[in-house]
Parts: structure tokens; C-alpha cells; sequence
């Protein structure tokens, strides 16, 4: 299967071993992966902020650099989920543009739900140990229904404890803009969700996106707390033992 | 309810630092949140009458003038009179007049937020009546003269000893003298000065859960039994009501009660479920001798003719605020008026003007949880989006965030510039940030680094290394 | 007023884009909502959410016996031998010396016996139908409310209560009422109360021969 692997702009600039580990897991589970150079973000910002025009104009970039492939994957629901739920909706009075977004949101894939649900992948072949609690980023769970595929995979990595936490569909408070918009909110929200973390005893939390997993472990690093925070396509493609989010280290 | 003299960001800082209130809030929502979805584990059924309601109330929405002129004519046949109101003044007005021909003079009130919504106790208060709220409560709250925190419980951010402060300063001028300390005291007590009210009062305004045009009737719920006392023992019965709560029939009802107390309390019914219907009947040995229905408009109708008719569908049972994080980290004063919450980030925009609450849509991290909760399947989170959106095109955004927007989305459009932009940008970030893994300070986003640690970039952006990797492959 | 209706519905009608109103009778929704599937006997599934709501319940085997309960309860509680009745009931023989009228409620009233039009089981509660031999206050003053309830009247679901009040031809009373459990509040710090403004006690005397 051909395919076009969608970076998303955080992984791309803070974190690009997410989408290497991405590229990893696809390659592995027998996928030729490109990354078309076109692209830059989802756009989300600009959509979530209201600017409908700037949002457009930035869907159409990603529509036509992705044209072709049989599936577009991205290690992030949020991203995905734009593409998926929202790009069709955006051109709904151009029917030409509208039918090449819906074409792409067929396509379009988080990337462990596409391992587990679209290419049978059921386990991984990784090394971690250590207890680990996940975290359900809230557009990948209710916009593409990413909630088991994840804890199907986690749970065949040889050593990891996977144990859920309370308050795992809770927000962690990121939600984009959200963030320092309304600093004092966020701040507890993100509190809260750490409370749970450490709750659970584990010692360290995955989650499937990166907007989520920074806002945790800045306020984890903050504190000055412990806790490791990853990205679960990292701990699959068994990276887990290089620096993790906000953790000292050459990359 | 008046507007709020204060802003959005001043009330969220004072409510951020109140813990008693987040600790009420919690046990609150947090208790309704469980006890939901216990009930909803336990009722297969659950995801069907959901999407029965949803059909209902777009059905009715769709035919809204005729089913209103169905109900209309059925109340008058049972004897009531129906009143409409296109705006909330006028609503004030009608209600004004019904009471100055019913020469009242005390008048109770049944839990009603549309009341709230068109500022009726001010307006009474202002003519000369006695008005008293008879839930709970409302009745705390208006001793104390503040706004509700939550929609089912508007005082659950008042411990009890200051109800039995309150109770000091309201009830002794009553006869009552003793200061209580024990809850069960506290309701005795409200129980006994409240049955003074109901048997006194002239009027009793109540709110329609729902109005049924089969039959004429207004339909409300209540554990107290407070609406019931309110309607029966007075001489003259208000109910105000949105126009949007009408439904077909007494079966349809039934539908949204299954969903209602369920998706509000956690319970399976509220204690007393009434439908009322018409004045007394010429033989009847109580109730009230007339009856009114003050239907309101207040932009509603509006709303039905654009992207936000789905808002229509709501039945106010408070479930998307108690599942949201926002919500209960705030409390209901945060969102400066009648309605909080999700719900109420939609609606006080459009009733009030976007203009005028310009936070509520955006101080949401379009999590989806309300969405997936709402027993009537309103897509929230989108119609948040579009008041956002509606916002921007108004020129209401702030000019710092609309140029960062703008000047993203210009390089976002731009692939080869904004590579090139970051592979130059991120690995000096990251040298910043390397010795400690993170940056504490960065210019303009001080609302991350007040609290929050960036984690340094890893150095290279992705596309970078994949060119090199690329150009390194055979 | 006739000027805001006008308003009103010209206001609604522009948002659906008619210009007068629909010609054509409103096409109503087919089908009906989905009812809860339950199995066990109604009665049982009736008494046990009762009791889960706070009621209290006794069984008797006729109405012969209801004056005797309800000497027995009145006591248990300490009311005064007054009781407050619809006239519905005024078949029944009441116990020596209680003072008995069949009148709608007044304040001071401790206790009142009602029947009921009919009792649900699928979330319990009785329902009541107002009448000149049914005043509903007697359901929301007194600080107890006995209700007499024949097995026989318990009903499956809820549409059920509506479909046999059209088969029975009455009007639409002033008031149906329908009550699972006494009154309640959870206002004062989430504490759960009973008796905040309607009665503080609901006991169902339940006749199954």
C-alpha cells in the first residue's frame, strides 16, 4: 500500500521521531511510505480560530499534495480528524474542491487505528519496561474513534505494564489556541489530568497526539515531577528508551 | 438578569482561586456524571432515544408555527389564554399586565430559566411585588442576592453555615430565632417559611419543560415538589416557556423524560412529574382560577432560520456542563449570565449579541464531550466553531491574534518558505533550549511559560531529516 | 396580543421560508419511541423501584384492610388521627376515631389517602388524575401522602398510562401528577433531604388479592 504519510506541523518542528516512528511502524507492517514536501499544517488553527478563508485556502495545498496516495496516515487524531470530519465541510459550495476533500477524507487515517483496524497489525515487536498509563486525546477519540487500537498494541510491548488511569477521556487542557487564551483554565485542566497520571503509579503516560503531550510534560517539567511523557507511535517503533518529551538528551 | 459589570477573564481569575467552589463543583458534577453513566450502562435502549428525540425535535422545528398554533388552540379549549412574546420586554409586559388585572400582590416561582433569561424578578420587585423563588436553590441564592453557579443545584457553592447565616438574617423577622447548624434543620425550616409563600401568593409562575400540543399542556419536573405548590395553591398560573419546547404529543413526552432526568441528575425520573392543563375546572376543588402561557420568542425564531436551529433541540438538562472541564474548573458565575456552560457559551452570543460575550465560544478546547453526552444530539462544538467564525468576519477577534493567524497561515501556504523559515528557526530554538530540555520564557506566549515549560525542539525539523535521509538512501 | 403573534410567527415562518402558513396538515413523525425492555413480573419490578425512591410500601389483601394500615402508619409516625381524603375513597371505613373529611388540602393538614389512576413499573410511580373526587393537593400539602394502589392498575410503560386514559374517554384533567417517592433536595451541599416542600413521606398501600 502507497502511503503519504501526513508529518503535522508539531511533529515536523519539535519532534520529527514521532514521524519517524510513524514511518517505521508503516514500513514494518509492509506499506511503502512518501512524504510529500507540499505540505505544511492542517490548517487547524486558522479553522478553530474562525478564519474560514485561510483555512480553505490551506485544505486545498493539503488536498493536492496528497492526491494520489491510497491512504494518508498521521501520528495525530487532531490533525487527522481535520482532514477526515471538517475539510468536506469546508468547500461545501464548490463542488469540485468538496468532491477532492471527500476523496481525501476517505483516506485519511490516524495512524494506530489504520494499523490495527485497516492493516491487522495486532502487535509490535518492542522493548519497553516500565508502567505506563495512556492518555485519550479527545479529537482522536471522538472524531476518529481511537480508543482500543492503541491499548491493542501498548499491551504486546514486551515489559510494559499498561494500566489505565481515572479520567483518561478527560482534556487535558491543550486544545490549540485554548491554551494561552485562557492560561489560568488551562493550567488546571493540565493539574488535573497530572493528578490522574500520578494517581495511576505510572511512570510514564503515552498519548497519540503532540499538541497534548507537550502541554503535559511542560507542566510536568514545570513542576519538577518525574514522569515520562511519549508519543505511543515512539514506544511501539521502540524508541522508548531515548530522551522523551522535555527529557535532557541529544535527540 | 442584568449583564455583568465585570469581564470573562476577571471572573475566571476569581473563580480559578476559589477551591471550595472547584470542590463543590466536583462533588456536583462529578456525582451527576457517574450516576449518568450508570444509568446509561444500564439501559440499552439508551442510543435509540436519543436519536428518537433528535428526530422529534427537529420535526417540530421544522413545523414550528403549526405545532404552536396546535398547542395554542388546545390551551384556550381547555380554558388558559396564550400570550407571545417576540422579545423579552415584551414578555415583561405581558406577565406585568396579567398580575396588575389579577391585583396581586405576592407572587412564587417555580424554576424557570427563561424567566431569568427576560429579567422578570427585577421587573416585578420594581412594580411592587413580593416575589419569592420557591426552589430550593433559587431561593438561597436569591437571599443572597447572587447568580446561580449551576443550573440543577444554583447554590451549591454556598456552604451550610452560610444558608444558616442567610436563614439568621431572612427568617427571624418571620419568628424563626434559632440558628440551625444541621442541614435536615435548615430544609424544615425553608420547608415551613416557603408554605407560607405558597398560601399566600396570588401568582405562581412556573417554566414548561415541555409544552404538549396534543392536549394543551405544559409539563414540568421537580424533586421538591415545589412547581406543583406553586401552580395549585395560587389564584393565577404563569408558565413562561421558549417557543422551541413544544412537542407533538403526550407519547413524545415520554421519550425525552426517559432522557431527561437520566441525563441531568443521574437519575431515573425526577420525583414529581405534572401536567398541568387549563384552569380549574368548574367542579374541581383546588387549583388555579386562570391560566396563561407566555410564550417567548427572544431571538429564537431567529436562530431557527440559520446554522445554529440544532441549538433549538436543547432541553436544558444540564449535561454538557457537567461533563465539561471548562465548566466545572469555573463555575456558572464565570459565564455571566443566565444560562452556562456549553449551552450557555452558544446561546448567551446569540440572544445577547457576539459582540457582547465575546470569550464564551473560544474559552472551549472543542473536546466534544458535551456533544457526546447531549441527550438531543447538538453538535456543540461546532456551533461554537461557527460563532467563532461569525466573530473573526466581524473584525471581533483581537488584532495580535489575527495577524499570528495570518501570518501563519501565510507561510503555512507557502511550503517552500516556511521550510525554509523553520530549518532555521527550530534548531536555534533548540540550542536554547537544550541545556534544561525546554525554554521557560518565550516572548508571546507568555500564557504557556507562566506555567509551563516548552520542551525544546530535537533539533532538526522532520522534513529536514528526511531530505537528508532521502538523499543519503542508495 | 395579537400584534406580538403575528410577529412571532411571521418571525418563525421567514426561518423556514414560507410565506404564509403550511396549507398541508403537518405530516407527523412515523414511528414511536423505543420503550425499555424489562422482564419479571410488573407488580415486583413496581415495588422494588418504589422502595429504591423511598417510598414505603405494604401489601394488603383488600380494601377491607386499608383502614387498619392505615391507623398503623399514622401512629408510626406519630401523626394525629385527621386525615384529609378524596372522595373516591369515601367507600371505605375508616378507623375509630379518626377524624376523616373528603376536601382539597389545607395547611395544617398531617395526612392524606388517595388513590391513583394508575402505577407505572418500568421507573415506578403512581399517577394521579385531578378531579372533584381526586383534589391534587392532597398529593403536595400534607407532610404524609397515603396512596391506595390496586395491582391491577400497574402498568408496564409509561406510554401505557396515556393510551388508557384515551380508552377512558375522560377529559384532560387539570393536572395529572406523577410521583415516584417523597420530596426531595440535594440544594444545601449536595445533602440529600426528604421533605423539602411536598410531603416527607409517600406510603403506598398496595391491594393484591
Amino acid at each position: 500500500m502507497r502511503v503519504g504519510l501526513f508529518v503535522t506541523c508539531l511533529a515536523d518542528l519539535m519532534r520529527p521521531s514521532v514521524a519517524f516512528a510513524a514511518v517505521k511502524l508503516l514500513e514494518d507492517a509492509g506499506c511503502t511510505v512518501e512524504v510529500p514536501a507540499g505540505q505544511t499544517c492542517c490548517g487547524q488553527p486558522a479553522l478553530n480560530s474562525g478564519d474560514s478563508v485561510d483555512a480553505r485556502e490551506i485544505a486545498k495545498k493539503v488536498i493536492a499534495a496528497f492526491e494520489g496516495f491510497d491512504a494518508v496516515v498521521g501520528p495525530s487524531g487532531s490533525c487527522m480528524g481535520t482532514l477526515r470530519q471538517d475539510y468536506p465541510a469546508m468547500f461545501a459550495d464548490d463542488p469540485a474542491w468538496r468532491a477532492r476533500a471527500e476523496d481525501l477524507s476517505r483516506r485519511s487515517h490516524e495512524l494506530l487505528s489504520f494499523l490495527v483496524d485497516v492493516l491487522k497489525i495486532d502487535h509490535v515487536d518492542a522493548h519497553y519496561d516500565g508502567k505506563v498509563t495512556y492518555h485519550d486525546s479527545c479529537a482522536g477519540l471522538r472524531e476518529m474513534g481511537v480508543r482500543g487500537q492503541p491499548r491493542k498494541l501498548l499491551a504486546s510491548v514486551k515489559g510494559l505494564a499498561l494500566i489505565e488511569m481515572d479520567g483518561t477521556e478527560a482534556c487535558c487542557g491543550f486544545g490549540g489556541t485554548f491554551c494561552v487564551k485562557y492560561p489560568e483554565i488551562s493550567t488546571k485542566m493540565v493539574d488535573d489530568k497530572i493528578a490522574h497520571i500520578e494517581a495511576s503509579g505510572a511512570g510514564t503516560v503515552a498519548g497519540g497526539d503532540l499538541g497534548c503531550l507537550l502541554n503535559i510534560a511542560g507542566r510536568i517539567k514545570r513542576r519538577g515531577l518525574s514522569v515520562r511523557v511519549i508519543h505511543t507511535a515512539e514506544l511501539l517503533a521502540g524508541m522508548g528508551a531515548e530522551p522523551s518529551i522535555g527529557e535532557v538528551g541529544k535527540a | 438578569m442584568q449583564a455583568p459589570t465585570t469581564t470573562f477573564p476577571q471572573r475566571v481569575a476569581v473563580a480559578i482561586l476559589d477551591k471550595r467552589l472547584q470542590a463543590a463543583l466536583d462533588h456536583a458534577s462529578g456525582g451527576f456524571v457517574k450516576k449518568r453513566a450508570a444509568l446509561v450502562a444500564a439501559q440499552p435502549e439508551f442510543e435509540a432515544l436519543r436519536e428518537r428525540a433528535r428526530c422529534v425535535k427537529d420535526h417540530v422545528l421544522a413545523n414550528l408555527d403549526g405545532y404552536l398554533e396546535r398547542y395554542e388552540e388546545q390551551v384556550v379549549r381547555q380554558g388558559g389564554q396564550v400570550h407571545w412574546a417576540s422579545t423579552a420586554e415584551e414578555a415583561r409586559e405581558i406577565i406585568l399586565a396579567i398580575c396588575r388585572d389579577a391585583k396581586a400582590k405576592t407572587i412564587t416561582k417555580g424554576k424557570s430559566m427563561v424567566s431569568e433569561e427576560i429579567g422578570i424578578n427585577a421587573a416585578l420587585e420594581a412594580a411592587g411585588y413580593e416575589v419569592i423563588e420557591t426552589d430550593l436553590g433559587e431561593y438561597i441564592i436569591q437571599l443572597a442576592k447572587e447568580p446561580p453557579s449551576h443550573i440543577i443545584v444554583p447554590a451549591v457553592h454556598k456552604t451550610r453555615e452560610q444558608v444558616g447565616d442567610l436563614f439568621d438574617e431572612h427568617h427571624r423577622p418571620l419568628g424563626y430565632t434559632r440558628h440551625l447548624t444541621e442541614v435536615s434543620e435548615m430544609v424544615n425550616e425553608a420547608r415551613q417559611v416557603l408554605r407560607g409563600h405558597y398560601f399566600r401568593a396570588d401568582v405562581g409562575i412556573t417554566g414548561g419543560n415541555f409544552l404538549i400540543a396534543e392536549t394543551g399542556s405544559s409539563l414540568i419536573v421537580t424533586n421538591e415538589g415545589n412547581g406543583d405548590l406553586t401552580q395549585t395553591l395560587a389564584r393565577v398560573h404563569i408558565v413562561t416557556s421558549g417557543i422551541e419546547r413544544v412537542v407533538p404529543t403526550l407519547d413524545d413526552a415520554v421519550t425525552f423524560l426517559r432522557l431527561l432526568a437520566r441525563s441531568a441528575t443521574g437519575q431515573e425520573t425526577e420525583t414529581y412529574t405534572t401536567v398541568s392543563t387549563g384552569p380549574r375546572r368548574a367542579d374541581d376543588l383546588d387549583g388555579p382560577q386562570e391560566y396563561h402561557v407566555v410564550l417567548v420568542d427572544n431571538g429564537r425564531s431567529r436562530m431557527l432560520g440559520g446554522p445554529f436551529r440544532e441549538m433549538l433541540r436543547c432541553i436544558r438538562c444540564g449535561a454538557c456542563l457537567n461533563h465539561c472541564p471548562v465548566y466545572t474548573s469555573i463555575g456558572g458565575h464565570a459565564y455571566g449570565w443566565v444560562y452556562p456552560g456549553p449551552m450557555g457559551s452558544v446561546l448567551t452570543p446569540l440572544i445577547n449579541g457576539i459582540d457582547k460575550a465575546y470569550d464564551l465560544p473560544n474559552a472551549c478546547t472543542l473536546n466534544g464531550r458535551c456533544q457526546s453526552v447531549c441527550p438531543v444530539k447538538i453538535p456543540l462544538p461546532g456551533l461554537l466553531r461557527e460563532l467563532r467564525r461569525q466573530q473573526f468576519e466581524s473584525g471581533l477577534t483581537p488584532l495580535p491574534i489575527r495577524w499570528a493567524l495570518r501570518a501563519w497561515a501565510a507561510l503555512a501556504q507557502r511550503a517552500g518558505l516556511y521550510h525554509l523559515a523553520m530549518r532555521i528557526g527550530i534548531p536555534l530554538l533548540s540550542r536554547l533550549g537544550r541545556r534544561r530540555g525546554g525554554l521557560s520564557w518565550l516572548p508571546l506566549a507568555t500564557g504557556w511559560t507562566d506555567t509551563r515549560d516548552l520542551p525544546a525542539p530535537q533539533g532538526q525539523t522532520f522534513q529536514q531529516a528526511w531530505s537528508a535521509r532521502k538523499g543519503a538512501r542508495p | 396580543m395579537r400584534g406580538g403573534r403575528e410577529r412571532v410567527l411571521a418571525d418563525i415562518r421567514q426561518s423556514l421560508d414560507r410565506i404564509g402558513p403550511s396549507h398541508e396538515a403537518i405530516v407527523p413523525l412515523p414511528g414511536a419511541g423505543p420503550r425499555p425492555a424489562f422482564d419479571g413480573d410488573v407488580v415486583e419490578r413496581f415495588v422494588a423501584k418504589m422502595l429504591e425512591k423511598s417510598a414505603t410500601l405494604v401489601r394488603i389483601a383488600s380494601f377491607a384492610d386499608v383502614a387498619a394500615e392505615v391507623a398503623r402508619f399514622v401512629a408510626s409516625v406519630n401523626a394525629s388521627q385527621r386525615l384529609c381524603v378524596s372522595r373516591a375513597l369515601a367507600a371505605i371505613d375508616w378507623p375509630v376515631g379518626f377524624a376523616v373529611e373528603y376536601r382539597a388540602a389545607r395547611r395544617d393538614d398531617e395526612t392524606s389517602v388517595t388513590p391513583c389512576f394508575a402505577a407505572v413499573a418500568e421507573s415506578g410511580g403512581i399517577v394521579t388524575l385531578s378531579g372533584p373526587a381526586t383534589p391534587s393537593t392532597l398529593n403536595f400539602v400534607p407532610d404524609n401522602h397515603i396512596v391506595v394502589v390496586q395491582a391491577a392498575q400497574v402498568v408496564r410503560h409509561f406510554e401505557d398510562v396515556w393510551t388508557q386514559w384515551r380508552v377512558s374517554g375522560r377529559p384532560m384533567p387539570r393536572t395529572v401528577n406523577i410521583i415516584s417517592g417523597p420530596s426531595r433536595t440535594a440544594d444545601i451541599e449536595m445533602t440529600i433531604q426528604l421533605g423539602a416542600h411536598g410531603p416527607r413521606r409517600l406510603h403506598i398501600l398496595l391491594v393484591t388479592p
